[in-house]
């Protein structure tokens, strides 16, 4: 299966507030991180709690400095994120 | 975030299920408790020690182990697969300028089968809320003091990874052997609060 985001791509987390179980954390919300490394292809873990027939597909550990997610802090998190709730960040948005 | 579900209804709900299972064949009585004693058995932290005394003494298996750790440990006997499926593990190992420290923030995911079942602590709402946003402050409460030019990467469980830090290898510990260092090797510094 192809790497949707390479290591060292700059992507941006969604922002929406799914009804339900989701794995994007409140914290991690429409913020822009830099892809480590791909953490494997597995099941939506929130089509699978609704019971849904789900494909495997890529998870991404994405780090973000912490002033990216709480505007202050001078450490890194990194959150394991399904493809689905990641999209390019566009070239201009740089972590802040 | 979930809090304590000891005394709510999911675990009368869950009750419930399994005793529709049995009821239909489809669960002999008892079969999850014997299976969760059995997953709980192996879990310990000595097994996590094992492993970075293992890496303290052998870089090869230290860069194996960085790259897939799933390999790498069965090369000490152990192995991510005493569930019902293997779980992906990532070690992240602690440098002169990086320290790493393990959290699950959505609830309270942890490598079980490398360092036994969680402390306390580790599924508090107040370590999962505060050490992503504070993690200097965090660990300043467990006595661990970082110098403010080691970096600090916070990783996050949120999918279905599980994650252990590989400790620095302490001073002074070159005449030990590898049964020696495993000794010294604690559950807290393999979930990043603590040094060793």
């Amino acid at each position: 299966m192809a790497d949707r985001f390479p290591p060292g791509t700059r992507v941006r987390t969604r922002t929406g507030d799914p009804d339900g179980h989701t794995r994007l954390p409140r914290y991690a919300r429409g913020a822009v991180g830099t892809v480590v490394e791909r953490a494997g292809t597995h099941p939506l873990a929130d089509e699978r709690a609704r019971g849904r027939a789900t494909d495997p597909r890529g998870v991404y550990h994405v780090r973000f400095p912490a002033a990216a997610l709480f505007g202050a802090g001078d450490h890194s998190v990194v959150v394991e994120l399904w493809e689905d709730y990641l999209h390019e960040a566009d070239p201009e948005e740089v972590p802040s | 975030m979930s809090g304590d579900h000891a005394s709510s209804t999911i675990s009368a709900q869950v009750r419930h299920v399994e005793s529709l299972l049995e009821s239909r064949g489809l669960l002999d009585p008892g079969e999850i408790d014997t299976r969760i004693d059995e997953f709980l058995a192996g879990g310990t932290p000595a097994n996590g020690a094992r492993i970075a005394a293992r890496a303290w003494t052998d870089p090869g298996f230290t860069d194996r182990l960085l790259t897939d750790a799933n390999t790498a440990i069965r090369e000490v006997g152990l192995s991510m697969a005493g569930g019902l499926q293997e779980q992906r593990l990532k070690v992240v190992a602690n440098t002169p300028d990086e320290h790493h420290v393990v959290v699950c923030t959505l609830c309270s995911c942890y490598p079980i089968a490398l360092l036994g079942p969680s402390p306390t602590w580790y599924k508090s709402e107040a370590y999962r809320s505060r050490v992503v946003r504070d993690p200097r402050g965090v660990l300043r409460e467990f006595g661990l003091e970082l110098p403010d030019d080691i970096a600090i990467t916070v990783w996050d469980a949120s999918a279905e990874s599980r994650y252990m830090v590989l400790p620095r290898r302490p001073k002074g510990t070159d005449a030990l052997t590898e049964p020696e260092l495993t000794a010294l090797v604690t559950r807290k510094g393999l979930i990043g609060t603590a040094a060793v």
